[in-house]
């Protein structure tokens, strides 16, 4: 087959499934009966009907002492206090940015939760509203923190260390958010020399490591292509 | 793809890669996304198939049909292009939402085989004057995952391979009118000639070059694309032992289209149509050997039908 086109037909396609020799842990679909008898508490993902506990997501079991909670495969991200998450800025509002962030609601990263430049802290100004857009824009991407959960789920975010803040030149890669775990550390530096960020959120910023020196190099081209676009 | 956001230290990264040839997902400039090819499909059609890339799911169909031909082409016969674009691929294409990109897609078609080096029109002739076949091609688009053009033009080419076309046992003059008498026997049929058929290939232009088969990050980072329509080469749909004796087809531009605001230079224009050759050169190959191993499992009788089940 020619290098730079691969065309395979229906009967030859391959099971990717991969072949595990431990036991896989039992898929739940939503109505299914988990357990009938009524020792069990009822958690997240989990329904009462008819003296039985039912599954009300599709995903796997979890029990801690009597406490039966199914874990969705496939959901949104829920958000936890100390999450790393990398999201996109969609709307630049008065004193916060919206950030989207895989989540049921967008994220909202105030004003007052980001080092300014110039490093020292102070109280925010009206200038430094009007500069909002400056720092960043809509469709820029960042990486942050999870200060704190509202009530109704939605998200506030940080970036006060130097961690965090504006991505730069790399790619976005989204997985489900059940498929990664929360960890001490998010970011990771190959020895490949790509640095990596797992965001709990799913999203993943693959970039080359030096990634300052990568700005500064281009900063020609990135002001010439926004120049362009304006 | 117009709702993508990215910023613009992501559009200078992929821009950057294209112009080093190498793109986010590892594929270079005239690399293609793996594609899943199906044929005869749909029982009740003469030809169909089924193309998945990535995320696009086209059908086609080919149904035959005995017509009149033209006053002032005799002696050949006609296609008919028809494009549908399913309400399920995108909420856009809801009621006449498609409509705009169905017309454009099939105009596009039209003029690619329009051409008779592109496809000989003459074998879809029974009597010259009198009846033709005339060939119907339903294009249905079940999923959008981008780069339609391409998707489309290999489904056609793959469903007109797969085409039967029954014998004419017997024609009846009686006066001026002609009374034909088809085949009974479901195999008692021919395959259409269509390695000439010519393939589509959008060319998406970034920086100051171009890539194939975009995703949708860098659709969002060019503001101009070029189709263009390339003929195919017989050699590919024949094995390789009667290969050796044909002779060698230069390819053909049979259509140039553009798309999006942008403007493109002379020079990066040539770039682009032999960029599209070399493209729709590997492609046709690719698409040859694949048809060829399904007529083989077809005439061994092990072929079996997946369609969207499996």
């Amino acid at each position: 087959m020619s290098g730079h086109v691969s065309i395979r037909l229906a009967s030859e396609r391959v099971n990717h499934c991969v072949a595990s020799n431990n036991e896989l842990p039992q898929f739940y679909t939503p109505g299914e009966v988990i357990t009938g008898t009524q020792d069990f508490m009822r958690g997240h993902g989990t329904y009462v009907e008819d003296d039985s506990l039912k599954a009300s997501v599709a995903g796997v079991m979890q029990k801690v002492n009597k406490l039966i909670c199914i874990r969705p495969l496939k959901s949104r991200y829920v958000g936890e206090i100390g999450d790393v998450v990398v999201g996109r800025v969609l709307e630049v509002q008065q004193k916060r940015w919206k950030v989207e962030t895989n989540s049921r609601l967008d994220s909202i990263l105030q004003l007052s939760s980001v080092n300014l430049p110039g490093g020292e802290l102070r109280r925010r100004s009206a200038e430094d509203e009007q500069m909002m857009r400056k720092h960043l824009q809509e469709g820029d991407l960042i990486s942050a923190e999870v200060q704190s959960v509202f009530s109704d789920g939605s998200l506030s975010l940080h970036t006060r260390s130097l961690k965090y803040g504006k991505l730069s030149q790399g790619v976005l890669i989204k997985v489900f958010p059940s498929l990664i775990k929360r960890r001490k550390n998010h970011f990771h530096n190959l020895a490949c020399g790509v640095s990596v960020i797992i965001g709990n959120n799913g999203y993943i910023w693959i970039s080359p490591q030096k990634q300052d020196i990568m700005v500064d190099d281009n900063r020609e081209d990135i002001q010439n292509y926004e120049m362009q676009n304006a | 793809m117009a709702g993508l956001l990215l910023s613009s230290t992501e559009k200078v990264f992929i821009i950057h890669g294209v112009q080093d040839d190498y793109r986010s997902d590892g594929r270079s400039n005239i690399d293609y996304r793996p594609m899943e090819l199906e044929t005869d499909v749909v029982s009740h059609a003469s030809g169909s198939s089924r193309l998945r890339l990535a995320n696009t799911d086209i059908l086609v169909g080919v149904k035959t049909e005995i017509d009149v031909p033209k006053p002032d082409k005799p002696g050949l016969g006609k296609l008919e292009f028809f494009v549908d674009c399913s309400a399920n691929a995108t909420p856009e294409f809801e009621g006449r939402g498609g409509e705009q990109l169905a017309n454009s897609i099939s105009n596009m078609l039209e003029r690619a085989y329009h051409s008779p080096h592109a496809f000989n029109l003459k074998q879809l002739c029974i009597l010259e004057g009198k009846q033709c076949w005339k060939l119907y091609i339903d294009i249905l688009i079940l999923e959008c995952g981008g780069n339609l053009c391409d998707a489309v033009s290999l489904g056609v080419k793959a469903a007109l391979f797969n085409t039967r076309i029954p014998f004419v046992k017997a024609v009846l003059m009686d006066g001026g009118n002609v009374d034909l008498q088809l085949s009974d026997d479901p195999y008692d049929c021919k395959y259409l000639d269509v390695a000439s058929g010519p393939l589509l290939v959008t060319l998406c232009k970034i920086g100051d070059k171009c890539v194939v088969d975009p995703s949708a990050e860098e659709e969002s980072c060019s503001v101009v694309s070029l189709v263009v329509g390339i003929t195919g080469n017989p050699k590919f749909y024949v094995t390789a032992e009667e290969a050796k004796n044909m002779p060698d087809v230069e390819l053909k531009c049979s259509m140039i289209g553009m798309n999006g605001p942008g403007s493109v230079a002379p020079k990066t224009f040539k770039d682009a149509i032999n960029q599209g050759m070399v493209a729709a050169k590997c492609l046709d190959k690719a698409l040859g050997q694949a048809l060829l191993r399904e007529r083989q499992e077809n005439t061994s009788f092990k072929k079996h039908s997946y369609g969207f089940l499996k």
